[in-house]
């Protein structure tokens, strides 16, 4: 499968999944909601440019937010993971060798230290922004602190959970492709 | 210019970065204040088709307990008929009547437009269900939707076969309404934390409420017909200085399995609209 069906394919089924399951399951309470959407984002493979990179968020962010009725919401969150993806996966992995024989950020890839960082950083950069425009729209500063924190957690446990499901092979890119 | 140029090159990706939040946030800041999204006909149309095949499925499981809520309406409506009374009742039928019927009918005329309701959220601070019914059969903006249990939401915008529903549990919902017993009005909005309560603000301290009372739709809002139910109060509180209570009121419509909403058209709103904008002017 080329890496190009692949993102297609994910595309949609994280849009379906985020839109049609977890925003479906009932609020045990007002600060915990499953996300897991972006994780899109942050599986996008190494060889795509900063502004192309910007762009695929920008859509994957306006397509989703048409699905849940809030346009604009979650598209600013996935730009700006977007933008800073590749200014922490250079600060995590400063040898240009891992970028050029893996296809995409995982485990593998990156060693289980790198990647989870990677993840956690970007992970509540974007729940943190996300809420933060919420709570312009509200203001209760509590409200924000409990919801960044709460959905923040739950989101790295779906995160997880998503990994031990699908396990990706880290694969070899052949020379020929870079 | 070479120098701006190669500034613009330098920075090209920080440029786009805010560039594009820049859309987004206008998209969002305009969407927020008027409702009226760039896109929205034709998003609407496409996500709505995806949704009524969603749910499509999703119905099936809710079958049961759709028919239920729909029979007990049924009963309802045919407990109103004038044949189901006998002679000695029909003093306290007319009182409840005269409320409902007598007084506010006359002057008041109300259409109900039923729709199948395929979309449906209750975990944002914002929810919005999505209506199988749009202009081409007859739904504009700003009409009021009810379920068979209490009221829903109003419709804020449509496209040719679907309509966008702002349901109750939405930040930026307010519906006028007031106590069935006494008849106290105040304004119910979401505080965003629980779905399966509303708030009632504005009931000032004199009133006699309870845990228990039903509170209503008022007659001071053009888009429900008044006294359909919105809920019963489940908490009273309110600030000890203020001189109002806040009433926690457990909404009777269950927010998690709504299948079937009815749009009301009230037909003589416009002429109302028209005579109120006319005295602003003056």
């Amino acid at each position: 499968m080329t890496s190009l069906l692949k993102n297609i394919i994910r595309f949609v089924l994280f849009i379906l999944v985020q839109v049609y399951i977890f925003n479906k399951v009932p609020p045990i309470h007002q600060f915990v909601k499953p996300y897991i959407y972006f994780l899109f984002i942050l599986w996008l493979p190494f060889n795509i440019g900063r502004p192309g990179l910007m762009l695929l968020a920008f859509i994957f962010g306006l397509t989703f937010d048409y699905f849940s009725g809030t346009p604009g919401l979650h598209t600013v969150p996935c730009v700006f993971i977007a933008y800073l993806r590749p200014f922490l996966l250079n600060l995590l992995i400063p040898q240009d060798t891992i970028q050029l024989s893996f296809a995409e950020p995982s485990a593998k890839s990156m060693g289980w230290a790198s990647y989870a960082t990677y993840i956690l950083i970007l992970t509540f950069l974007h729940i943190a922004l996300l809420v933060f425009i919420e709570w312009m729209e509200f203001g209760d500063f509590f409200y924000f602190i409990g919801k960044v924190t709460a959905t923040t957690a739950l989101s790295l446990v779906l995160i997880f959970i998503a990994e031990m499901l699908f396990p990706r092979q880290g694969k070899y890119r052949t020379n020929a492709a870079a | 210019m070479r120098n701006i140029i190669a500034f613009i090159r330098h920075f090209f990706n920080l440029f786009l970065f805010l560039i594009l939040t820049g859309i987004s946030l206008g998209i969002l800041i305009n969407y927020n204040q008027t409702y009226n999204v760039v896109f929205s006909n034709i998003a609407s149309e496409a996500t709505g088709k995806v949704g009524a095949q969603y749910n499509s499925v999703e119905y099936y499981f809710k079958l049961k307990k759709t028919n239920e809520d729909l029979a007990a309406e049924n009963a309802e409506l045919r407990g109103l008929l004038r044949s189901s009374f006998e002679s000695p009742d029909t003093s306290t039928v007319i009182k409840i009547d005269s409320l409902l019927k007598d007084t506010l009918g006359r002057v008041r005329k109300f259409l109900f437009l039923p729709a199948k309701v395929v979309n449906n959220d209750v975990s944002d601070q914002n929810n919005y269900i999505t209506l199988y019914r749009g202009s081409k059969q007859g739904v504009i903006k700003d009409m009021g939707v009810i379920g068979p249990q209490g009221i829903i939401g109003k419709v804020i915008d449509t496209s040719k076969n679907y309509c966008r529903v702002m349901s109750v549990l939405n930040r930026n919902s307010k519906v006028s309404a007031m106590t069935k017993k006494g008849f106290y009005t105040g304004l119910v909005d979401w505080d965003g934390k629980d779905p399966r309560y509303v708030t009632m603000h504005n009931v000032p301290k004199s009133a006699k409420v309870k845990i228990g009372d039903s509170i209503i739709t008022s007659n001071l809002s053009g888009n429900y017909p008044p006294g359909i139910m919105i809920g019963t109060i489940a908490a009273i509180g309110g600030d000890p200085a203020s001189g109002f209570y806040d009433l926690k009121v457990k909404t009777a419509t269950d927010f998690y399995n709504i299948q079937y909403a009815y749009l009301v058209d009230n037909m003589i709103w416009a002429e109302q609209k028209d005579l109120e904008a006319k005295t602003l002017k003056q």
